[in-house]
């Protein structure tokens, strides 16, 4: 497996664990994502940060649509903030910004999440 | 913005399609047919119907007779040099470059003649992944990527897919999923064979990422490439009566 070139650290807020994603994502990120998810436990949304994002390929897309899965399958909802604009359009092309709520700040996603 | 930035900036620029809402053929080369391509949406795993499965398929060459860069290098230049024998895919003339469309002619169980497309949704040194149009068999992306490890180029297609509608849910479930495995094996192998190692096994690890079918996606089958792959075969002697008619008028 590729080596894992970003870094996931978790906080809680209320009834969300937000996810602060630094460096560049890639399939190679798959362990340390998913055990930063596992860390944030039995909460009813998860919020990914892109706010320090760096970089991600087309394996870091399939991560987030795994990511997801686990997301649905335990009830919860997955949303984001802080995405560039480019990686906004990237959530379009793909149409993952149909499964995932993309909000502008921390605040907002936070709200959407009930975690206000 | 920091040189980092500026990079990352570039990278992005670079390697990934720019946003489409529908996709656009501009030439459809001789033999190829982009009724299933035009106007289509693009896909994801999310869009699509059936189970989701991630099926990563691996050869190992010796990394003396090719480094990871060139074999994507290669990949990418004669693609569909390295596809199964009656089965087509039309390059895009300017080749496997973020955006541009590639359309695909398929042989199916019974000699069925499919029509669909992809769109190169990322292109780098090390990777490239197609992104299949709606109506396609399955709604995902495949990704080709080379990497080095314990001394050997590892040459790998990872597909990750939903059948797109119950139709083609049930033609996977009923030797569509072996089928596709061998499309696979037999791909990886002529890329192993044209680096001089016809006999590197291909390994093949399929995982279920979710048993769950989407039950709300069955409309897709509206788009069903197999549906309209076949009225379009249908229609071909009335196209040619209609062609043959418009000749002599513009005889006379």
């Amino acid at each position: 497996m590729a080596e894992a070139t970003a870094t996931f650290e978790v906080r809680r807020h209320g009834p969300a664990g937000v996810v602060d994603i630094r460096g560049d994502v890639t399939a190679g990120s798959e362990d340390v994502l998913m055990s930063a998810y596992e860390e944030a436990g039995d909460v009813r949304s998860i919020v990914l940060n892109f706010t320090e994002l760096s970089y991600m390929n087309s394996g870091g897309i399939g991560l987030l649509v795994t990511l997801l899965v686990r997301v649905n399958r335990r009830s919860q909802s997955l949303l984001a903030f802080g995405l560039s604009e480019h990686y906004r359009q990237i959530f379009e092309l793909t149409r993952l910004d149909e499964a995932v709520g993309i909000h502008d700040t921390e605040p907002d996603a936070l709200a959407a999440a009930g975690a206000t | 913005m920091s040189d980092v930035n500026e990079k990352a900036a570039a990278r992005d620029a670079t390697n990934w399609a720019k946003k489409v809402s529908t996709l656009n053929v501009s030439e459809v080369p001789e033999g190829a047919v982009a009724i299933n391509v035009e106007g289509k949406r693009l896909a994801s795993p999310i869009q699509g119907f059936g189970k989701m499965w991630q099926k990563t398929y691996q050869v190992r060459l010796p990394r003396e007779r090719v480094s990871p860069e060139d074999l994507i290098v290669t990949w990418k230049q004669r693609f569909p040099e390295f596809w199964p024998k009656g089965n087509s895919f039309y390059a895009p003339l300017t080749g496997i470059e973020p955006g541009e469309v590639a359309l695909i002619g398929m042989t199916l169980p019974g000699k069925m003649k499919l029509s669909t497309g992809v769109m190169v949704l990322y292109a780098d040194e090390e990777s490239f992944t197609l992104m299949t149009p709606q109506g396609h068999m399955f709604a995902g992306w495949i990704t080709f990527s080379a990497i080095e490890r314990d001394g050997q180029t590892v040459a790998q297609a990872q597909v990750l897919m939903r059948a797109s509608d119950p139709i083609f849910e049930m033609g996977l479930t009923m030797g569509g999923h072996r089928q596709e495995d061998r499309f696979w094996n037999q791909t990886l192998t002529a890329l192993a064979t044209d680096f001089g190692a016809p006999l590197a096994p291909v390994e093949t690890q399929v995982v279920c990422v979710d048993k769950k079918r989407q039950w709300s996606k069955w409309r897709n089958v509206w788009h069903s490439s197999a549906i309209r792959s076949t009225i379009y075969t249908m229609g071909a002697p009335a196209r040619g009566v209609k062609r043959a008619f418009r000749g002599k008028d513009a005889v006379a």
